[in-house]
Order: C-alpha cells, then structure tokens, then sequence
C-alpha cells in the first residue's frame, strides 16, 4: 500500500483527488437539480419524489455518507494542497500581475469556502430545520414525510432567502466553470480538438446547474411556482 | 528615454527563516536610456551610473543574451521576462515600454528559489530535479546509425516542444502557486514521446516528481500563467502528459 501513500500525499495525487472527488461532487449536483425540477410538475410529484428517497432506507444512509466522505474529502485535500501553495511563495511579488489566468480559476479557494458556507447553511435550512423550523416542520397530508413542496415555495416565498440561494448560484457557476475543464487536464487530458471544446462545455454545463438552481428559487419568488395547485 | 525604476535589492542571501526582511524595493531614475537597448543593456547602464557614483550595482543573472541559455530572468511588472510574449528577457527591448514609464524589477518568488542577491536566485532546485531522472540511461559503446530508430515526425515534434525548455523558471515564477509543473512536464513530455524515453518511462514520471515535491514546489491549479509567460512558449499540454505518465506509473508500481 506503500504505492497508495505516497500518490495521496504527492501534489498529482493531490490534484487527481481534487478532480476525482470533484467529478462525483457534480455528479451529486446534477442529481440534485434534476429532482428538484419536479417542483414545476407540482406538489405531488416532487413529494413523491422526496417519499421515493426516504423510503430507500438504508441505501439512502450509504449515499449520504458516501456523499459526506466524497465531500470532506475534497474540502480537507483542498486545504492541504492551498497550504502547500501558499508555503511554495513565502514572499509576495510588490506588484503582482496576469497574463490569462481568469478569476474563476484564480478564486477557487474562496469559491469553495464560500460555497462550504453555503452548503452548512442549505442544510441547517433543508434538512436539519434549523434557520426556518417554521418551514421544516411542514408535513405532507396522509402519508406523513415532509411536504417538500410547501417547504421550498414558503421559503423561496421570502425574497431575501431566494435572492441569497441566488447569488450563491453566482459562486457555484465560478467554482464549476473552473473545476469541470481542470478535471480533464489533471487526469491527463489535453488534446488540440477536444480541450477547447471541454472547456466550452464545462462552461455551458456550470451555466445550466447555477442557473437551474437559480430559476428554482427566483421563479417561486417571482410567483411563477407556488400557490395552492 | 527615461524610466523610473522600483528594484529590489538585497545584499545577503535569503535564507528560510528570515525570507521577508531581508530586502526592500529601491527607485532609481535612469534619464539615457533608448529604445533600442535590451532591458540586460539598460540595466547595464544603471549600473554604471551607480558605480561611477560608489554605488553597489544592481546583481542580476545573464548569459548568452540571445534567449538560448535560460540564464536571465527577472519578474517586470508582475510578469516574468516582462510583457512580450515569447521573448526572455534579454531580448525584450525598452521599446515595449513608454517614455517615462515605472517599472518594477523583481526577483522570481518562489521558497524553492531563495534570493542570492538583489534579482539573482538560486535555481540548483531545476538541476536537482532533471538528475532525478530527466535524462536517458545510454550505455557507452560504438555509436549506432542515426536513422536506425524512426520516430513519426509527429511525435518527435512534440517531444522538441517539450525539449525547447530552457530551465529559465518564469514558469515557477508566474505561477500563482509557485509551481514547477510546466517544467517537470515538459521533461517528462520530452521523453514520453521519444523510443529512447520508454526504457525508464514510469520510474522517470516517479522521480521527477517525487523530487519536484521534495524541493517544495506548489501545486497546479490550472490557471495557465505557466504557458503565457514561458519564453519558449510551451504549452499546458506538457503538464497533462506529466498527469497521466504519473498516474500510469503509480497504478502500475509493483
């Protein structure tokens, strides 16, 4: 297992831990998103949707533990690999300057942390029922699990809490736009016609997550989803 | 034409404990400066000034001064080998700049290359790491004929891209991360692409980078400064072959 080590504490293996736990982290996001799309087919399906997941039991407790490992994971590698950097330049150029390097790849620290922010509170919010209970505790009719339905319209109801999801959406697009095309390059991946068009792509993808995420919260403050139907 | 010049000066070698104090940034005015001089030239001409007035003259690191041997290499305007793209600098001349302008000259930043003095660092870290490995084992004897091994034009263009690397370390010094890989890549691309370089393939991609790491060298984070300021312009794709070759090294170690 020798071998193992000393790829994890190389910086490669440090940079294939970021893209391989990144890629899984999105696909997490797009599992995410599509779900939570059900909100513009209505109440029942969605919560449907939501008693499907619950009722996976033990499956469901595998995923979300594989999830938070997958997620530590990368938040602790990102850490380690930062320090690293920070340590590789101990004395600061007087004035500093680009030539190419774009702010979403330049931000990725504080994008992530931003969005580790983000999440703790997604979850105190969602799912621990901590900043809203009001909004937690709402049951759906017979069957007893959470109404979803009425848990994300209430919330997104309220402008500030919808406009906050919404500009976090912001972060989320420059973290992802970064982070998918460098997943290619650190696996090794570099080719005179397929890297400009993953580069295209991975913005267009970091575009439609954020921007699904988005629409959701926005389209429920705006009235567009919501009501009694 | 007349510049004002920010240099950084420092008398002692820096050392690792103490690499923040140990020199400060100083301005010189230079009045006869032209266009036509190349940055080492206008430098030279500071320096005589300073001499003439009994002052220590600014240290700087030059050599071939026709942007072959790696040897100069200061960060002007936050940029290694200034604002020319391709082009060291040594042969960057004082036409890309305006009459009047303030220029910054520092040394690379980077704990893997501590200050000798003033604008000179210690690049023994690249040598130490191209005698890990960034080299073919040939036993001596009776030369072969040298066409005896075809190559694919394709593929032996590749490896002299990677191969152009002059060892300068703007690489290193762009890098927001004080990183070596565009380096290490384009040895490790210099010789995955040649028949020579497959005998000692994988344990090439280990040592080069287990060495890389070993000198304290930052982490790639794909911003791509490395390649906009290298002078012999080699691009990232050295840094994804050096991805891969490792990976492949690693998964097949016994």
């Amino acid at each position: 297992m020798s071998w193992l080590t000393s790829f994890w504490r190389s910086s490669i293996g440090g940079k294939v831990t970021m893209a391989v736990t990144g890629l899984m982290l999105f696909g997490f996001l797009v599992s995410h998103l599509l779900g939570n799309l059900l909100l513009l087919q209505g109440r029942d399906k969605i919560n449907a949707y939501a008693k499907w997941l619950h009722d996976l039991g033990p499956l469901l407790w595998v995923m979300r533990i594989g999830l938070l490992a997958v997620f530590v994971l990368h938040v602790a590698t990102a850490i380690r690999l930062s320090r690293a950097n920070k340590v590789a330049r101990p004395v600061a150029y007087r004035k500093p300057n680009t030539v190419q390097a774009n702010m979403a790849s330049r931000s990725m620290l504080l994008s992530g942390l931003t969005l580790l922010v983000f999440i703790i509170y997604h979850l105190m919010h969602f799912t621990f029922g901590v900043t809203n209970p009001g909004h937690h505790a709402l049951k759906a009719a017979g069957a007893g699990g959470h109404d979803v339905y009425a848990m994300v319209t209430t919330s997104f109801g309220n402008p500030a809490i919808a406009i906050a999801y919404a500009v976090f959406q912001v972060v989320l697009f420059l973290h992802l736009s970064h982070g998918l095309q460098s997943m290619a390059q650190t696996v090794g991946i570099h080719h005179a016609r397929y890297t400009p068009m993953i580069k295209t792509v991975s913005f267009l993808v970091a575009l439609a997550i954020a921007g699904g995420n988005a629409f959701l919260s926005l389209s429920v403050m705006f009235g567009l989803v919501g009501g009694t139907q | 034409m007349k510049v004002i010049l920010h240099i950084w000066r420092q008398a002692k070698a820096s050392t690792n404990s103490d690499f923040k104090q140990d020199g400060k940034m100083v301005r010189y005015e230079l009045n006869n400066a032209s266009p036509d001089m190349s940055f080492l030239e206008m430098l030279d001409v500071l320096n005589e000034q300073l001499i003439t007035k009994g002052e220590e003259p600014v240290a700087f690191d030059h050599d071939c001064r026709e942007g072959v041997c790696g040897s100069c290499g200061v960060v002007i305007d936050g940029v290694p080998h200034g604002p020319e793209s391709g082009t060291t600098t040594c042969q960057l001349h004082m036409r890309s700049f305006k009459d009047g302008a303030e220029i910054y000259i520092e040394p690379m930043r980077a704990k893997a290359f501590p200050v000798t003095k003033d604008l000179i660092v210690d690049r023994g870290s690249f040598d130490r790491i191209v005698q890990s490995g960034a080299f073919i084992s040939v036993n001596t004897g009776a030369p072969q004929d040298a066409n005896a091994i075809l190559i694919p034009k394709p593929d032996a263009d590749r490896a002299f891209d990677a191969a152009t690397c002059i060892g300068c370390g703007a690489c290193v010094a762009a890098c927001k991360n004080a990183s070596a890989m565009l380096f290490v890549g384009a040895k490790v691309s210099h010789f995955k692409h040649l028949p020579q370089g497959q005998v000692e393939r994988d344990s090439r991609a280990r040592n080069l980078v287990s060495a890389m790491d070993e000198e304290g060298f930052g982490n790639c984070t794909n911003q791509n400064e490395c390649e906009a300021v290298c002078p012999k312009e080699i691009s990232v794709r050295v840094i994804a072959d050096m991805n891969r070759e490792y990976l492949r090294a690693k998964v097949l170690e016994e």
